[in-house]
């Protein structure tokens, strides 16, 4: 057995760590209790097996690639970073990017991830138009829209657990430059936050980065960043079409001692954030798609400054009507609290395409905290208010979410398990997530 | 298209051949692919040419094979200008101390096939006046070591001709380059435990042969560590080095 966790280190489980190396061996791998895993960037217990974790990422290769329509058939263990460094040199880039390319596309498929885009142009999902899925009966089926049209749907944001994603076919979207054209607006608190999202409606990409230590009138001051594919005539002089792609230059090499991230350091650093970016605000400019989509890529293994018990991350979705008045209450008491970290995001997004999937239209709020004192009793009571207001939480990034949370928040899951029973009737497909969330005991 | 570079894996279905083949194809070189399986190889020739949009050729070849190399040279549509052998054999030590077909085949895959088929290219490569060969070798090779010496010897043998082959063939126009990775996660190493640090992922050795190739490099450590840990190695007494275990 080999010990396994997801991207925030919490929970640490035992299970049998198997790496197929074809197809075949994909079914021979799967047994009662197994789950795929992808690059393991899923923050809680999604990609570990109940008993066996199948991971995927040997499947790297790219099937075919069609360069007049962007139709791309590849395997489902490409990860994003290698479709972005490949395909964007040819003008090709994904239609949905995560806050992180580190991820495989079975991955982004079966977490329906959202981007910076998600509130004009859909999910991940979205851009997906067949799946080659091994089901937890044994069949290897492909499942489009008009084919198997259930799986399909299931499969798009059902967390691995309609079977095993082999291949994907996939549209990439045509792009002049791999540079994002960034106009930041500065917002003195949440209400000037929400209104410059409501008015970055139009723009493709729109996020915010919010202080979350600041309090009283400053509560829910933010950073807005919207962005634009930059055209070729908007590049500076001599900047090529398509920028470097950069390794992650520095690295967190050791788990941080867990006091590193404290009230005042989380203080300054928010502070000193909020400044920086203030002083950008204003006019257009052209960056990177790297620092653009990916801050934190550029620091590898960050997920160790939480030290050495992990941190969670809870990102909720609040419908738009009242969302205003729940994401006061929720910062106010995150400011309260204090060791909320510089991981704040708040953004807006549309319809789900997935039965299961996690966007609802509305605003999406992510936040970090350590794994210490008494955070799950905490999370639990800001659960009761996204429930009240009719919202969820993204199970990609979950780890310690009630069953009555998220039975609460995701309507559709009766259907969902109909779909599942049905490609994997004697319930082969178990991860420690289902087991939490879904499977009957 | 003629006018394009063009590189040859020999061991194109290993994980380091394949991040080899990338790398060149990825820096604009027409690539091919030769391993025991032609068929298995398909996948990753679409790979590359979905990818890149390169030429991608396939080809049979059996490292054992000794008898056909001559005819695989010379049945190549053209004289590639990179041959890169990747070709090897991790094996099992332990069945290899008693087995004598084990370790010699451990010893044929790692010295004598690789050595053959590189000096093979050599002969033409200098008849031409150009080309570079690289062998990947190991750093087993650099002192036998308790728990791998028929790997590791097989190793330091093909080292010492990559060495020697160097040193002949540069006065002709040709360039040898010897790569050491130390511990690279594939498929050979799956199961071992492995230090992390210590510890690459195979499309890191595909961009080190990329870059020894174009900078004319003549012996790569992939990971700057290993140097200095076979330095160490290679320096302890052998007094003391025969009571390590490892």
């Amino acid at each position: 057995m080999t010990l396994v966790s997801g991207w925030g280190r919490f929970p640490v489980v035992d299970s049998e760590l198997l790496r197929p190396r074809s197809f075949e061996a994909v079914g021979e791998a799967v047994v009662t209790g197994s789950v795929a895993r992808g690059n393991g960037r899923a923050y809680g217990d999604a990609a570990i097996g109940a008993a066996r974790t199948i991971a995927m990422t040997g499947f790297d290769r790219v099937r075919s690639f069609d360069p007049v329509t962007g139709r791309i058939r590849l395997e489902a263990g490409v990860l994003l970073s290698d479709l972005i460094d490949t395909f964007g040199p040819r003008g090709f880039l994904p239609f949905v990017v995560p806050g992180t390319r580190f991820v495989s596309v079975g991955g982004a498929i079966a977490a329906d991830v959202h981007g910076k885009n998600h509130h004009c142009e859909g999910g991940f999902g979205r851009y997906v138009d067949s799946i080659l899925l091994r089901t937890g009966q044994g069949e290897t089926i492909e499942a489009s829209r008009e084919q198997n049209s259930d799986a399909f749907f299931a499969t798009v944001g059902g967390m691995g657990l309609t079977g095993v994603i082999l291949e994907a076919t996939m549209r990439l979207r045509p792009v002049e430059t791999g540079w994002i054209r960034e106009r930041v607006i500065s917002a003195s608190d949440l209400d000037a936050a929400m209104r410059a999202l409501d008015a970055g409606d139009s723009a493709t990409y729109s996020v915010a980065w919010i202080d979350c230590a600041a309090r009283g009138s400053d509560l829910g001051r933010s950073l807005i960043y919207l962005g634009e594919h930059a055209r070729t005539d908007e590049l500076a002089d001599g900047a090529g079409a398509f920028p470097a792609g950069k390794n992650p230059g520095l690295a967190v090499p050791v788990d941080l001692p867990s006091m590193t991230l404290n009230r005042y350091s989380i203080r300054a650093f928010n502070e000193l954030y909020y400044r920086m970016g203030a002083r950008r605000a204003g006019g257009d400019h052209v960056v990177s798609l790297y620092p653009y989509f990916f801050p934190l890529d550029s620091i590898a293994d960050w997920n160790r400054i939480y030290g050495r018990r992990g941190f969670l991350q809870h990102q909720c979705v609040i419908p738009e009507l009242g969302a205003r008045a729940v994401l006061g209450e929720i910062l106010d008491r995150v400011a309260r609290r204090g060791d909320a970290s510089f991981l704040a995001v708040l953004k807006k997004l549309g319809q789900g395409d997935g039965i299961l999937s996690f966007p609802l239209p509305g605003y999406t709020l992510a936040l970090d905290f350590p794994v210490k004192g008494d955070i799950l009793n905490f999370l639990d009571e800001i659960d009761r208010l996204v429930v009240a207001a009719g919202g969820r939480l993204y199970l990609a990034k979950d780890a310690r979410q009630s069953r009555a949370t998220f039975e609460a928040g995701y309507p559709a899951l009766r259907r969902f398990n109909a779909i599942r029973k049905s490609l994997d009737p004697a319930g082969t497909i178990r991860s420690k997530l289902s087991q939490r969330l879904f499977d009957e005991v | 298209m003629t006018s394009r570079k063009s590189a040859i894996v020999l061991g194109g279905s290993s994980d380091i051949g394949r991040a080899a083949a990338r790398a060149f194809a990825k820096a604009g070189y027409d690539v091919a692919l030769a391993g025991r399986d032609v068929a298995a190889l398909e996948p990753d020739a679409a790979d590359l040419r979905a990818r890149y949009n390169v030429e991608v050729g396939l080809h049979k070849f059996d490292v054992l094979d000794t008898a056909s190399f001559d005819g695989f040279v010379s049945g190549l549509p053209a004289l590639p200008d990179v041959v890169i052998s990747i070709v090897g054999l991790l094996g099992v030590q332990q069945n290899a101390e008693s087995d004598l077909a084990h370790a010699t085949t451990i010893m044929r895959s790692n010295y004598e096939g690789p050595s053959l088929i590189l000096g093979l290219f050599a002969e033409k490569f200098l008849a031409r006046g150009s080309g570079t060969l690289v062998g990947v070798s190991s750093v087993a090779g650099d002192r036998g070591r308790a728990s791998n010496y028929v790997y590791g010897s097989a190793k330091a043998g093909f080292s010492a001709f990559l060495s020697g082959l160097r040193a002949r063939a540069s006065r002709g126009g040709v360039h040898v380059v010897t790569v050491k990775p130390g511990f690279v996660r594939t498929k050979m190493t799956e199961g071992m435990k492995l230090i992390g640090p210590l510890t690459v992922e195979a499309p890191v050795v595909g961009d080190a042969i990329l870059n020894a190739v174009e900078k004319k490099t003549d012996v790569v450590y992939v990971s700057g560590k290993w140097r200095l840990v076979m330095l160490i190695i290679k320096t302890l007494p052998e007094a003391v080095f025969k009571k390590l275990k490892f």
